[in-house]
């Protein structure tokens, strides 16, 4: 992720009139014109991991929903006899249902972390070992605490991003696909290929009830995660020297400024 | 042991015809999940097999894994388990008293070394030494190694001897602590529940009796035969849960219905237990089908997992007491304040960097 070898670019005096079409789409004074010459984009976020970004992001959200309907079931309806009615059956199957695209997801996602770029690789591990990745995290923070007045600029995650994204994402996908099969085995019946893989959770947890608490507890770290995602990626699209939002859709991340620091 | 009856004489003395025999042993295979060709199996090993000895010791416990054991539905099955293990020693169920019973225990281990099973109901104390629980003027743990010590097999009792029960309920003053916890060494069978079902435990011990070997046991080592599904796997109100009618007050219309008690707090869900499919007294009834949610009797430590009646379990870590719902949203509802704060504040830092720069610029 750390290229030294940086090729700073120098605009070609000998280039035709530049941009024509650019300066007639209005407003665009002569430094604009030569700024955006330069290419000053770099692709982050190939096609998949963006697939993946959108497809978990959909399948989340679908989860969190059905998933808060299971631990507290909306009220009784009366459709029709028990045997022609389904409801509480299809808010499980749509959490079942989601779950194994998450999953399917999860397994593309690491195995993208492989074929894939080197940005596809960031969420999977951080460098503790690296002293100046842990100054840059406290120089993020004090960046969130309005001390530095100004942000850095990253390709990847930043390294505050980087810590969350390890730790809610990678690690709380783990621990909630983890448990969320455990539960799963517990309906497919001991024997079921769930149980075989994943009926080890309910023996180490002691109490179903209690393997139930965890996955919910884990259900709300990923709603906290969320809100900060959002809100982040929004307010850095905005205040930070880089593209947030649009990077996630086209792939590229952009800069405003060239300084070197 | 030529001097030990086999089963089958021991039925014959008690008056017990060949007929009621033969169908005390279909009703047990039944019982098992046996086929028919088990039958002549089972009778065969009933009329060879000498009876095997068992000793049955109470720790801390209420005596309600015997009182259920004593009633267990068929007659016949009682009578003939109760006679068909000869039970050397149960301190409560013996004639003998004091020293007398002391001995028994005594005798029963140095001429069975090895073969006789040990019905532990209830749990050993470990606090002060085990001064909390004394039988026979010493710590109930002591009683409970010395037992142990050359038994073929262990059966745990009900949730005291298998997971700790109320009296290992936190903070656990006594330190009741589970059989499996303290004898390491011996093939522990755990038959849970607050008491176990009555023809649960007769089956468990009719399966070792008959077949010479332990039922085969879940990851938890539970007979697999009786504790392989949840309550809710096999509950008559199911079709209420899937379609999502719930009994949503005690008094209410869906109450009345039979409606999913799964907002009541019913634990079926997460209580493996063959309630929903044996039930209680002869068959009769089981708690769900009395209109009252299951309270997970048979789980670890179903004392700690919140109120009986809530769904949510309450978590009691960090001094605070709520469920994980209260919490989530407490969480979330703090970090959006937060946020907007934060963001209200990035905005104004951003206003006067900019009036800052038009008036530099």
């Amino acid at each position: 992720m750390t290229d030294t070898d940086i090729t700073i670019r120098i605009p070609n005096p000998a280039a035709p009139e530049p941009l024509e079409a650019a300066r007639l789409t209005g407003g665009a004074r002569p430094e604009d014109i030569e700024y955006i010459r330069k290419e000053g984009a770099v692709y982050v976020y190939e096609a998949p991991v963006r697939l993946w970004h959108w497809v978990n992001a959909a399948a989340i959200l679908t989860l969190m929903g059905t998933g808060y309907l299971i631990g507290s079931p909306p009220p009784s309806m009366q459709i029709g006899e028990a045997s022609q009615q389904f409801v509480f059956g299809y808010i499980r199957f749509a959490h079942f249902a989601a779950a194994m695209i998450m999953t399917v997801g999860f397994f593309g996602r690491i195995y993208w972390g492989f074929v894939g770029n080197r940005h596809a690789r960031q969420i999977f591990y951080i460098p503790i070992t690296n002293a100046r990745w842990w100054r840059e995290i406290f120089f993020e923070l004090r960046w969130y605490l309005f001390i530095e007045a100004e942000p850095k600029k990253y390709i990847g995650h930043n390294p505050l991003a980087h810590v969350a994204m390890f730790f809610f994402v990678t690690l709380g996908m783990i621990f909630m696909i983890i448990t969320g099969f455990a539960l799963y085995a517990e309906g497919a019946g001991q024997g079921s290929l769930p149980d075989t893989l994943f009926g080890w959770v309910l023996g180490l947890v002691g109490n179903s009830q209690r393997l139930h608490t965890l996955h919910h507890l884990g259900m709300w770290s990923i709603v906290i995660f969320t809100i900060i995602h959002i809100y982040a990626a929004i307010r850095e699209d905005i205040m930070s020297r880089q593209s947030m939002v649009t990077t996630i859709i086209s792939g590229w991340r952009t800069f405003r400024d060239d300084r070197v620091e | 042991m030529s001097q030990i009856e086999t089963f089958y004489d021991v039925m014959r003395r008690q008056g017990i015809t060949r007929r009621s025999f033969m169908k005390y042993c279909s009703l047990t295979a039944a019982a098992l999940g046996l086929g028919p060709a088990f039958v002549p199996k089972i009778a065969h090993a009933m009329e060879t097999k000498p009876r095997t000895p068992v000793i049955w010791v109470h720790g801390l416990e209420c005596t309600c894994c015997s009182e259920s054991f004593i009633r267990s539905a068929h007659p016949l099955a009682k009578d003939v388990v109760l006679s068909m293990i000869s039970l050397d020693y149960d301190d409560t169920l013996m004639a003998a008293a004091g020293h007398a019973a002391e001995a028994a225990l005594m005798d029963t281990i140095e001429k069975y070394k090895g073969n006789y099973i040990l019905a532990v109901e209830g749990n050993p104390p470990l606090n002060e030494d085990g001064m909390y629980c004394i039988i026979g003027g010493k710590p109930f743990v002591e009683q409970l190694k010395m037992a142990a010590e050359h038994a073929k097999a262990i059966i745990s009792w009900g949730a005291c001897a298998s997971y700790g029960c109320v009296q290992a309920a936190s903070p656990n003053p006594t330190r009741a602590t589970p059989v499996h916890k303290v004898i390491l060494d011996k093939p522990i069978i755990k038959v849970p529940g607050c008491p176990p079902i009555a023809e649960v435990m007769t089956g468990v011990i009719t399966y070792m009796l008959t077949f010479d070997r332990m039922p085969e046991l879940d990851r938890q080592g539970r007979p697999a035969m009786f504790y392989s599904q949840r309550i809710h796997d096999k509950c008559y109100r199911r079709p209420h849960f899937d379609a999502g009618q719930f009994v949503e007050a005690w008094d209410d219309e869906n109450a009345r219905k039979g409606y999913c008690l799964y907002k009541m707090g019913c634990k079926g869900p997460t209580t493996y237990n063959a309630c929903s499919t044996v039930r209680w007294n002869e068959g009769t009834s089981f708690p769900i089908q009395s209109g009252h949610g299951c309270i997970g009797c048979s789980e670890d430590g179903f004392w700690d997992q919140g109120g009986f009646y809530d769904r949510l379990t309450t978590i009691k870590q960090f001094g605070i007491e709520e469920n994980a719902d209260t919490i989530g949203m407490t969480a979330a509802g703090v970090l959006g304040g937060a946020v907007v704060v934060h963001a209200a504040v990035s905005a104004l830092k951003r206003a006067q960097k900019k009036t800052q720069e038009k008036v530099e610029g």
